[in-house]
């Protein structure tokens, strides 16, 4: 074993072996990160993604904060039972405007990617408040105390900023400029929304369709259920599939 | 001069975070800057009530006050990590045990679990170990003076700042790595001052060679540095918030996360505590490693496959499949290496078997060994992606994680402790060996119960979810596969609830030891060695 006697040269030699550790280690994520930025095929060319609106935003970083992602996976596979369960299976597009990604791992609850749109405002506000009211075999909190703070999106503006840093999120300067005026816009049904849409809706150039304007939580005030449920209600319905043709090659 | 610098910094320390807490955003911001101020108050007063004593004699000899002290960190922030295991756990059986309270929900206090056994118990561990070993195989004093003081202080301040953080809803939200930017600005400090520590220890060495338990602690900590770096990359919203935006979005920092929380396994679990095994184990069974030729393959076969196999954390995601597949391979080539640890650690024993029936704390590291090498049997098994599409998102991840968990890492931990105290505070023997023997029994029970019962709730959660009936219908609904889970959720946390009563027993055993409770002979002074 001539090699290994050699080895003693490493062993002798503290910086040489900090130096050799330090190489053999990166090799792995170099191969398997790098290129993630810069292969085409990584992230899917589709009709209708677009950045979150300031509301939704919000309701993300609630969500963040009372760490959902730790029971709810937001990633569908493309299994049959997945597909039948809960939708078509996740696009790398649908979360690349998500910083950090909300992906998960575990399921103790069901998967969220295309939970907008599958039940009403008034079954999530309900849910939220006490889940085993309407799931009896729920083994979710109560997150009665969302509904009772309430919201001004006074710093809301600062969110979108540090998304679009580095050219990031496609946020544009008039998106960041209008962020607290759109985060009360959206919900406010009597509000003027034209703005709102003309920069995140079937107006502006995503391809998409509306925003969801209403009270989502049915209080008079603006709470933090109203963001969730902003944000939970257009979870998986941005992207047009009837215009999504799958690359063989990824 | 130098403890006026020291007055001034502290000073504007204080008045910084004061000035932080006055105008920041949120209550975790708010709440950390308090606990920064009181901290650099307290270094502040000590450092002025310090000016004018004579400089101390330079010490010698080696440097065992940080590691007792490491070593207490280990045992109170493992009891705190157990218990809030066990907490949560019970809170999925019964969802109202967090009593309407939202900084005690699962959701705030699961990162507050793992980061405690991980980073708390587990780094605490790794510290206070690696500084005992690297001095007794070096036969040098731990270089820097008391620069290894702060990484210990300091480890503690991230710590508390991490885990409070999280029950006010400051996190990342990425696995492992939830502290959010400033907490990871000062452990990047800290962990840069503990690199200098061990290798400035390394240089002094008065032994030609470097022990191979001291080329893991090295890998080890310097991956770790890596890991946290990249990972960590984030833009804070505000300097007077804690809240941070990632850099990365979607599938590359699913990718980026999933290195990092790999290998946060990898090099944290594995790694760092194979380098206590290669301490520890030989010690206690007072035989040499069985192959000083398996130990060069295995250290350089392990560090090198182990940054790959992050993706089996994204099998049949949006992750392109060419990564999928690369990390499949990887995982399943490393279950060679991991094995080559587990053959070299285990065979250490050979002609020293017999000490299994008289010595409860060799009977604890063999069994670590042997739970190391079936989780490492385990790992490259779930990361088949045939396999694996039946295993993720379920509970069977969360077995295999706590055989790990709770087995390799907790026992050879425990064995390590076993051994440390008589000798970090002067006593011939440990108080209790029958107590010993009580803790190994309850942990290993504890474990047999946690595992098997994720076994069945994961692998039957799993069926259940993907079960059609003739008509190729979901037979299921999620919320039947939640209810049917429940009494393997009970069985679950009555096996975490032994673990920490073995925790517990060991706590009394080792507090007793060090004020020399059941000694037969009066504590023999240390010599300076």
């Amino acid at each position: 074993m001539g090699i290994l006697d050699k080895h003693k040269i490493i062993e002798k030699n503290a910086t040489l072996l900090l130096v050799l550790s330090l190489l053999v280690v990166s090799i792995g994520g170099l191969v398997q990160i790098v290129p993630l930025f810069y292969l085409e095929n990584t992230i899917e060319d589709v009709e209708g993604m677009r950045p979150y609106t300031p509301l939704e935003l919000t309701g993300r970083d609630i969500y963040v904060r009372e760490g959902c992602y730790l029971c709810h996976s937001q990633m569908i596979r493309p299994l049959r039972d997945e597909v039948e369960r809960y939708g078509h299976y996740s696009l790398a597009a649908e979360s690349q405007y998500d910083y950090p990604f909300q992906w998960g791992s575990k399921r103790t609850g069901p998967d969220l990617a295309r939970v907008g749109g599958r039940y009403s405002d008034e079954w999530q506000a309900d849910h939220l408040r006490q889940p085993r009211d309407v799931v009896p075999e729920s083994i979710m909190p109560s997150y009665r105390w969302l509904e009772e703070k309430v919201i001004d999106g006074k710093y809301v503006a600062d969110s979108l900023k540090a998304n679009a840093a580095f050219g990031r999120a496609p946020y544009s300067e008039e998106m960041i400029e209008m962020a607290r005026a759109d985060f009360r816009a959206q919900v406010d049904p009597d509000a003027d929304t034209e703005g709102l849409q003309s920069r995140y809706g079937a107006a502006a150039d995503w391809g998409g369709r509306d925003v969801n304007v209403r009270n989502f939580d049915g209080q008079p005030e603006l709470t933090e259920a109203d963001a969730l449920i902003a944000y939970l209600q257009m979870l998986g319905t941005l992207v047009d599939f009837s215009t999504f043709i799958p690359d063989a090659s990824r | 001069m130098w403890n006026g610098i020291k007055v001034i910094v502290f000073a504007l320390l204080v008045l910084g975070a004061a000035m932080a807490a006055n105008f920041g955003r949120d209550l975790a911001f708010q709440v950390h800057a308090i606990i920064v101020a009181a901290v650099a108050g307290y270094m502040l007063i000590k450092t002025i009530a310090a000016i004018g004593d004579k400089p101390k004699p330079k010490p010698t000899g080696y440097m065992d006050d940080v590691i007792r002290w490491g070593v207490i960190a280990t045992v109170f922030w493992g009891l705190a990590g157990f218990s809030v295991g066990a907490w949560i756990a019970f809170e999925l059986a019964f969802p109202d045990l967090n009593f309407g309270v939202s900084y005690i929900t699962f959701g705030r206090l699961r990162p507050v679990h793992t980061s405690a056994v991980i980073f708390a118990f587990g780094g605490n561990a790794l510290i206070s170990t690696s500084f005992y070993v690297v001095q007794r195989t070096t036969a040098a004093r731990l270089f820097g003076g008391n620069l290894a003081k702060f990484v210990f202080w300091g480890y503690q301040l991230f710590i508390v700042l991490a885990a409070s953080g999280y029950l006010m809803g400051a996190t990342q939200s990425k696995e492992y790595a939830e502290p959010e930017w400033y907490v990871d600005i000062w452990l990047t400090i800290v962990w840069v001052a503990y690199l200098v520590v061990f290798l400035g220890t390394i240089y002094r060495r008065k032994e030609p060679h470097i022990y191979v338990a001291n080329w893991f602690y090295l890998a080890f900590i310097v991956t770790i540095a890596l890991l946290h770096l990249v990972n960590n990359m984030a833009i804070p919203v505000s300097f007077l918030g804690s809240k941070s935006v990632g850099l990365f979005s979607g599938v590359q920092d699913a990718m980026t996360q999933w290195w990092y929380g790999h290998n946060a396994v990898g090099f944290f679990l594995t790694a760092g505590f194979l380098g206590m095994m290669y301490y520890f184990v030989p010690k206690q069974a007072n035989r040499p490693i069985y192959s000083y030729k398996l130990s060069i393959i295995h250290f350089w076969a392990l560090i090198f496959l182990y940054i790959w196999a992050g993706p089996h954390h994204l099998h049949y995601t949006a992750l392109p499949d060419w990564a999928q597949t690369l990390g499949m391979v990887m995982s399943i080539i490393l279950w060679m290496p991991s094995w080559g640890g587990m053959i070299n650690g285990l065979m250490t024993l050979s002609g020293a078997w017999d000490k299994l029936r008289t010595d409860p704390v060799l009977r604890i590291m063999v069994v670590s060994i042997g739970f190391y090498g079936m989780s490492t049997f385990e790992g490259p098994m779930m990361a088949i992606k045939t396999v694996n599409a039946l295993s993720h998102y379920t509970d069977w991840t969360i077995g295999h994680v706590h055989s790990g968990a709770l087995g390799w890492n907790g026992m050879i931990t425990f064995g390590a402790l076993y051994f440390l105290v008589p000798k970090l505070w002067g006593r011939e023997r440990l108080y209790s060996l029958k107590l010993v023997n009580w803790h190994f029994w309850l942990a290993t029970i504890g474990i047999v119960l946690y595992a098997a019962s994720m076994w069945v709730s994961g692998i039957m959660e799993g069926l259940m979810w993907r079960e059609v009936d003739a008509q190729g219908f979901l037979v299921n609904s999620f919320a039947d596969t939640v209810s049917a889970k429940f009494p393997m959720y009970v069985v679950r946390g009555i096996g975490g609830l032994l673990y920490l009563t073995g925790a517990c027993i060991m706590a009394w055993n080792l507090w007793k030891t060090a004020i020399g409770a059941g000694q037969t002979a009066p504590a023999a002074a240390v010599p300076a060695e």
